[in-house]
């Protein structure tokens, strides 16, 4: 029997097969659906999300030092936080397997840069696995753990987007219990003090140079013998394009483990064909390592560097062949995506762009979303925490050149807990001209509603302490925290006012539940529009609902979508739009 | 053998349930299957497709431009924004339903006249008001499936038992709903 499973779901069920015991991660797509999927395992294995991927990627290690194969996952961006421990744990090395996953996002769906994390695996020094299918996501993971022990390092397993959700058939199999290695105290290893660290390093390259020689014929690295005319180095989800792409009769080199690089198995494959290129999708990774080991191949000359690849863009940049497509006279006007009808986002950003003289920093999340007319709210969107810390940074500049201009940080709760905390100690430590803000939607939105540590659920559904936001920012010495239910535009904006007027270090909690949580019940309605009293203003759409909607001069609000929320109500200057119970 | 089907339309449509049918189908026949969806940001209300491929070795999951035998879109804009991935001679289903972008609503440009007649005019299309039917058999939401029914109608695998497929994916409690859904799709095609 075969499933089909898309890549993040195979990569669960193969770490679950390979007996993993202790998993640990933050949401992040295109990876968030391997833990999603692994509490079908629980009866096997411990899984959580923790409040950022250091905390899961150190939590996981730490099970891994214990003595269990333990797994932890982010996506692309979540590794920068995670790459601390990551590093370290090359030098120290592992008693359980431990596998670090990345999911990259080529073309940025849903992602603020495009960064090749197989450098990172080079930077690190440990070793790169690169499924190009479900059955390989699956199939790879049991042999990421056993290089991980046999390496003495952590493994990093290499998503893409188009690999972790691309569904295709999976065979399964059993999974393995691996018992606990016993764990003895070993400061030695344990330990990264300098003298410890400069001992270790020459294990390091010891163990890159086994492992290299343990890729030249590890089942990871595939060879295709063709004719012998043309030959073709590829991973990941390139080799699938390649395939389609190459005539019958073309070599493959097909890597699944591509750091270290196969050096001795690349030379005697490049020895055999007449020409040689090499199809990555991103960097130049295997590339220039190729060609810096004195091996002649066209890569990067011809196959783009970015975005995300498919068979005609390779065809087009191999070949010269452009695709045959019809041009219409009509062209799509833009469907970006926007804050859903009833988001509670959009009272406080409605409330907060008419303070014109204020500058938002936003950060990570649905909340991004405010930065797009009409709500045009935010100013900046950096990475999980720069709500707080750069808006900060900007509020220093301006005040130090005799310009001070009130700040107004904005964080969500998920978002708080994985690195709002320490700028809001920034905020007031360092005096910064700067209102805290948290929306509070009680869940982890964007990435797919995952618990957080305001939530009160863990991954496994256990019930759990939820950290009250309004507490830490207590503890930090905010004296004046003001919590409003941003479906009440007066009630915000009255707080709005209040903290910049304050005397002593105030803080914005903007709090209502997501609508898409399903455990809760929403104090739903449906607007309606009379249309006697409509005049056809357009106050209603400046609100950014896509509920609502002209048509013939009057304002409509489509009863499917509306939520009852009444921001377009409370902004209607004729009294036009009511709220139904429902 | 190897075919290409493009499912487009506006996040939360639906469109991933109705390839999962399709894909449940192809399955039961023995074909190599591939399917790919977009997750995260673009659900929330923005474009969004889903690529299904099947023959019998398929290798990428996702085509380019001027690579789909059949466009199935959700929503008449959404068809004009993918149009150049479908063949030359591919044929597009497309749902006669509009549904305004937040730019469109906004103010900042104007929904498009004329979808359907372009595509029309390019390819050879099927069109129906999905929605419509749908809100004519009581339940606006099964519109997905009234879509599903009429792209089987062109996809031309007759010997897959469509109808034992949707019992078997949609919830037992929509069975019958769905099925009625599937047949008047087929019909306002066929």
């Amino acid at each position: 029997m075969r499933y089909l499973l898309s890549g993040n779901e195979a990569i669960a069920r193969g770490a679950y097969e390979a007996g993993v015991k202790v998993c640990s991660a933050y949401p992040g797509t295109p990876s968030t659906e391997i833990f999603e999927e692994l509490p079908k395992y629980k009866d096997a294995l411990y899984c959580e999300w923790a409040p950022n991927e250091k905390v899961a990627t150190e939590f996981a290690y730490g099970a891994a030092i214990a003595g269990v194969r333990s797994m932890t996952a982010m996506k692309h961006v979540g590794l920068n936080v995670a790459a601390d421990p990551m590093f370290t744990a090359s030098y120290n090395g592992v008693l359980g397997g431990f596998v670090i996953v990345t999911s990259d996002d080529p073309s940025m769906h849903s992602s603020q840069n495009e960064q090749d994390n197989r450098q990172y695996a080079k930077f690190a020094k440990i070793a790169l696995i690169e499924p190009s299918d479900s059955q390989e996501c699956k199939d790879f993971m049991r042999d990421a753990f056993e290089i991980s022990e046999r390496f003495d390092m952590p493994v990093l397993f290499r998503s893409t987007t188009r690999i972790s959700h691309s569904k295709s058939l999976v065979e399964f199999g059993e999974r393995t219990e691996i018992p606990p290695k016993p764990y003895e105290k070993n400061v030695f290893k344990n330990d990264c003090a300098p003298g410890f660290a400069y001992k270790k390093r020459a294990k390091v390259e010891k163990m890159l140079t086994e492992l290299e020689e343990y890729g030249c014929t590890s089942r990871l690295n595939k060879v295709e013998y063709g004719d012998g005319e043309v030959g073709v180095i590829t991973c990941s989800i390139a080799y699938q394009y390649a395939k389609e792409v190459f005539p019958e009769g073309t070599s493959f080199l097909k890597l699944g483990l591509t750091n270290p690089l196969p050096m001795k198995l690349i030379k005697e494959f490049a020895s055999k064909v007449k020409k040689l290129y090499v199809v990555e999708e991103l960097e130049g990774f295997m590339e220039q390592q190729i060609k810096a080991a004195g091996i002649d191949c066209v890569g990067k000359e011809l196959v783009s560097n970015m975005y995300e690849l498919n068979p005609q863009r390779l065809r087009q940049m191999i070949y010269g062949i452009e695709p045959e497509v019809k041009e219409l006279p009509v062209k799509a006007v833009s469907r970006p995506p926007t804050l859903c009808p009833g988001c509670p986002h959009r009272g406080f950003y409605y409330a907060i762009a008419k303070h014109k003289d204020v500058i938002v920093t936003g950060d990570i999340g649905c909340y991004t979303l405010g930065d797009n007319p009409p709500l045009s709210a935010v100013h900046t969107c950096i990475c999980m925490g720069a709500g707080f810390s750069a808006g900060a940074g900007m509020a220093r500049a301006f005040e130090e050149t005799g310009n001070p201009k009130k700040f107004f940080g904005v964080v969500g709760d998920s978002t708080f807990f994985h690195s709002g905390m320490t700028g809001a100690v920034e905020i007031i430590y360092n005096k910064a001209n700067m209102i805290p803000v948290v929306m509070d939607n009680h869940i982890t939105g964007m990435t797919g509603h995952q618990d957080n540590p305001g939530s009160g659920f863990t991954l496994q559904g256990d019930v759990a302490n939820a950290v009250k936001i309004e507490d830490v920012l207590s503890a930090f010495g905010y004296k004046k925290i003001l919590i409003v239910d941003p479906w009440d535009l007066k009630a915000t904006d009255d707080a709005i006012n209040e903290a910049i007027a304050s005397d002593v270090p105030a803080a914005i909690i903007s709090r209502r539940p997501c609508l898409m949580i399903k455990r809760m019940k929403h104090e739903t309605g449906l607007c309606r529009v009379d249309p006697d009293k409509c005049i056809g203003c357009r106050m209603c759409l400046k609100v950014g609902c896509p509920a609502i909607s002209i048509i013939d001069g009057k304002s409509v609000i489509d009863p499917t979508q509306c939520k009852g929320c009444t921001i377009c109500a409370q902004v209607c200057p004729k009294g036009a739009i009511s709220r139904e119970e429902v | 053998m190897k075919k290409s089907v493009i499912l487009v339309g506006v996040g939360g449509q639906g469109a991933i349930l109705t390839a999962k049918i399709l894909v449940n189908g192809l399955i039961s026949k023995g074909y190599d299957v591939k399917m790919s969806e977009v997750h995260g940001m673009s659900q929330r209300g923005g474009s969004v497709s889903t690529q299904v491929h099947f023959g019998d070795k398929i290798y990428a999951p996702v085509i380019g431009k001027g690579g789909a035998d059949i466009l199935v879109a959700f929503e008449k804009m959404e068809a004009v924004r993918y149009a150049d991935f479908l063949k030359p001679d591919g044929i597009a289903v497309i749902n006669d339903f509009a549904m305004p972008s937040s730019t469109t609503s906004a103010g900042l440009c104007e929904y498009p006249e004329g979808c359907v007649e372009a595509m029309q005019a390019a390819f050879k299309c099927h069109v129906l008001d999905a929605a419509d039917i749908a809100l004519s058999l009581g339940n606006a939401r099964c519109m997905n499936v009234v879509l599903f029914g009429a792209m089987t109608a062109v996809l031309g695998m007759d010997d897959i038992d469509w109808e034992s497929v949707i019992r078997e994916t949609v919830p037992a409690k929509s069975v019958e709903l769905n099925l009625r859904a599937y047949r008047a799709g087929r019909d306002a095609v066929s």
